[in-house]
């Protein structure tokens, strides 16, 4: 081979690979990210039941319920809309009435919610920044730990 | 008084930087050559300056010194000393303060070890190594001054965050900022050449060990996080697709690739610039990592406090130090001579082909970090890109790498012989379809993604012996020519192949996950649980006081058919003075899988919520990035890579020219 077609041999190799790697990242970003919604935008904007989504707020007080053995309902709340949210398995250590929370998992109607994760996190320096954006928003962020520190 | 000297000493570090920074170029420009020669001193002046500011740190802590804000903050009188030492760098400023003395330590290793470099290289690559520290030292004591006191004192501090409080914290930081850190040093080198404008084989071979040094230490770093995440966060988990544990993925990504790339350059003197790019990558996807981690721009329990001040800080950090030397680069890298020609089937070809997969991979993880966060600055969308992305992705680009790996490893350097090499790896290739077709047609129970990971993996760990056995086997020869040449063969090559064995055997640990069993139930107390071959019973539960917390250990045997195995003890541990409550996991390790219980809450009639795990070999995953390293350090034994090399081969070339054939490798 001459000294051009090489050259060339490995441009192509590169931009072969490279031409399957972006058709790989967008197929993959189409159809495997997930949306981070608020109570109120999953309102708004309704996806249909199926959809798999975040979903982020505080655990709305006195909603916590067992239902069987290990399932549990609360409801995440912006403290304008509360959506109901369904989850099997083990609540995480941090997991709290009134603090922040986030799940994943599918839509079931405009309020319904069933999680197969959920994450808690306990004030606001590990509180998952999605809540803290939201509750920013909202304006019913205070700050726990500046609180405390006192 | 010690906090005070402490705090001078990292003020009179900058100013050392400062010097460090300008002189010795200043030096070489000119040609004065009592300016060039202050960089050495000046590099191991600031690491025991650094050092002295950290260990006065670490007495603050020691002592519970609660005047510092970070000491108050972060512990606790009756917290254990172990914690009260890796305590200095749970917290930011503590954790800058050793990333900065790590930075200085390279300094100093190169200042002392190189001595015999061309000077005019070692003291442009200490300029450089200052520039950094220069620009770190800035930002810890502007922004995040550790040794910030406050008035009055408080009596008590308000302790370590539980997840934090663990063994993990006083090895994962240090061996992950070495690894860091350490491209960084590589990053001066590049940067040294750009700036003389001459790069020659002997700079590779002055670089190599540097490489691998920081290449050992991230692929620990790593490994040791993954580990630390899997038995704390209780999910049973290892790898979550973080964005801090991406962060930490690039820059080894980019490393592999470099310390391959370097190999072909000293070989062969081809992919110089190619090599001199990937050595300002890893260091700037370093430096990502930090900007990512410290900035708040993500959160997590790496981030310790955000603060926007520091988060713009570093971002002007990050584009001064990788957009500046890409620009050099692209001003400089045209006028440095390639001799890039190589055959198609060649060593160098199949080092080519894997620099080009791992740069993708890296582009690819690149892009699943922060396409998010580009999301949400542009549109306000919301998004978590996670586990399925990066499998779909990640996956189609590592399997042809593990597939050419032994195939590479047995192709020889300038011209190759492919059929040869395939004809070598065919014993592993039939290892491998061997186990993956017994996996899915007689064992059954995994998907046949897990089956054929699980063959993959066998077919590169026999693999990757394949070349070193080849060369010792000789027909006809008895044991002791054979066990001869064996030792005769460079470290280099007895490295690489421990290296790629250990992937294999992390891979096998990955792909067995798919015959794991997970059981999420509300257990009563004597009641049985399957997990795969084994038993689980939780049988009572007992309180206990710990130094500053208290614990509620749930005793469980484990059983196999009725047979008393072992026990294990998962518990609950409450930290009142951060009014937190933290899940140990139970875990036994069971000829190289795991037992993983944690539990939940408790109910009013005794019972547990507990998730319980059989894993197999799940502890392949981690012992195979222990032996990777292993392969990295058996590498450095070898005498063409330690460190001064190069200095020792240019007298000898000097006293009995011609030069030696290179030995091959």
């Amino acid at each position: 081979m001459t000294r051009k077609s090489r050259r060339l041999a490995i441009i192509s190799a590169a931009g072969v690979t490279l031409t399957i790697a972006i058709g790989l990242i967008l197929f993959a970003l189409r159809d495997s990210i997930v949306f981070f919604y608020g109570p109120s935008e999953l309102a708004a904007k309704a996806p249909p039941p199926g959809t798999r989504l975040r979903i982020g707020g505080l655990v709305k007080r006195g909603s916590l319920t067992h239902e069987g053995s290990s399932t549990v309902i609360f409801a995440v709340t912006d403290l304008k809309r509360d959506v109901e949210v369904s989850y099997t398995g083990l609540l995480p250590d941090l997991f709290r009435e009134g603090q922040g929370v986030v799940a994943e998992g599918t839509v079931e109607g405009p309020s319904r919610f069933h999680a197969d994760t959920v994450l808690a996190k306990h004030d606001e320096r590990y509180m998952p920044k999605e809540v803290a954006d939201k509750l920013k928003q909202e304006g019913t962020w205070r700050n726990e730990r500046s609180a405390r520190a006192q | 008084m010690i906090i005070e000297t402490g705090h001078y000493a990292l003020s009179l570090a900058l100013a050392v930087a400062l010097l460090q920074s300008i002189l010795p170029l200043w030096g070489t420009r000119t040609g004065d050559t009592a300016l060039t020669s202050i960089a050495v001193p000046a590099a191991i002046t600031q690491f025991l300056l650094l050092g002295y500011a950290f260990a006065a740190l670490t007495y603050a802590h020691v002592a519970s010194d609660f005047s510092l804000v970070t000491v108050a903050e972060n512990s606790l009188t009756t917290k254990p000393l172990i914690y009260k030492i890796a305590g200095v760098w749970g917290n930011h400023e503590g954790s800058m303060l050793l990333w900065v003395l790590i930075l200085a330590a390279f300094g100093a290793a190169v200042a002392i070890f190189e001595r015999a470099m061309a000077n005019e290289l070692r003291a442009n690559t200490l300029a450089v190594q200052g520039w950094i520290s220069l620009a770190f030292l800035s930002f810890i004591l502007f922004t995040s001054d550790p040794f910030l006191r406050r008035f009055p004192a408080p009596f008590e501090g308000l302790d370590l965050n539980p997840l934090l409080q663990d063994p993990g914290l006083a090895i994962h930081p240090p061996l992950l900022y070495v690894g860091y850190v350490g491209s960084s040093i590589v990053f001066s080198f590049a940067v040294a050449a750009l700036i003389s404008g001459r790069l020659d084989a002997a700079w590779a071979r002055y670089v190599r060990p540097w490489i691998l040094i920081a290449w050992i230490f991230l692929t620990l770093g790593i490994a040791m996080g993954s580990y630390w995440a899997y038995y704390t966060l209780g999910w049973g988990g290892f790898w979550f697709w973080d964005p801090v544990e991406n962060a930490s993925l690039m820059p080894w990504l980019a490393g592999t690739a470099l310390l391959h790339s370097a190999a072909v350059m000293e070989k062969r003197e081809a992919l110089k610039i190619w090599t001199l790019f990937l050595a300002i990558l890893t260091f700037s996807l370093s430096l990502l990592g930090t900007f990512l981690v410290r900035s708040g721009v993500l959160t997590s329990v790496h981030s310790f406090a955000s603060d926007p001040a520091r988060g713009v800080f570093i971002l002007v950090i990050l584009t001064v130090f990788i957009g500046g030397p890409l620009a050099l680069y692209a001003w400089r890298a045209p006028s440095l001579s390639e001799r890039s020609v190589f055959a198609p089937v060649s060593r160098e070809s199949a080092l080519a082909v894997n620099n080009l997969l791992l740069t993708t991979c890296c582009v690819t993880v690149l892009t699943g970090t922060l396409y998010p966060l580009a999301l949400e600055a542009l549109s306000g969308d919301k998004i978590s890109v996670g586990a399925p992305f990066f499998n779909l992705t990640l996956g189609p680009l590592v399997a042809p790498i593990v597939l050419l790996m032994p195939l590479g490893q047995s192709i020889a350097w300038k011209r190759g012989d492919l059929l040869g090499a395939a004809q070598r790896v065919t014993v592993a290739a039939l290892g491998g379809l061997v186990i993956s077709i017994v996996l899915v047609a007689v064992i059954r129970g995994g998907s046949v993604f897990a089956a054929a990971g699980l063959g993959l993996a066998v077919y590169l760990i026999v693999g990757s012996f394949t070349d070193v056995a080849s060369r010792i086997w000789a027909r006809g020869q008895g044991g002791r020519v054979m066990l001869a040449r064996a030792i005769g063969l460079p470290r280099s090559a007895w490295g690489g192949a421990i290296a790629h064995a250990g992937l294999g055997l992390t891979l096998m640990g990955l792909a067995a996950t798919g015959w794991g069993v997970e059981r999420i139930a509300t257990v009563k107390l004597g009641q049985r649980i399957d997990l795969g071959p084994y038993q689980a019973t939780i049988e009572n539960f007992q309180s206990r006081q710990g130094p500053n917390y208290t614990e509620l250990v749930g005793h469980t045997v484990i059983s196999k058919g009725g047979a008393y195995v072992t026990a294990v003890e998962p518990a609950k541990r409450s930290f009142p003075t951060r009014q937190t409550t933290v899940t140990e996991a139970g875990i036994v390790t069971l000829s190289f899988g795991q037992i993983y219980i944690s539990l939940g809450d408790r109910h009013a009639d005794g019972s547990v919520d507990a998730r319980l795990f059989w894993k197999p070999l799940v502890t392949s995953i981690w012992i195979g990035a222990v032996i990777m390293a292993f392969g990295g350090i058996v590498s450095l034994s070898d005498r063409r890579l330690r460190i001064g090399f190069a200095r020792r081969a240019a007298r000898l070339r000097v006293a009995d020219s011609p030069a030696a054939p290179e030995p091959a490798e």
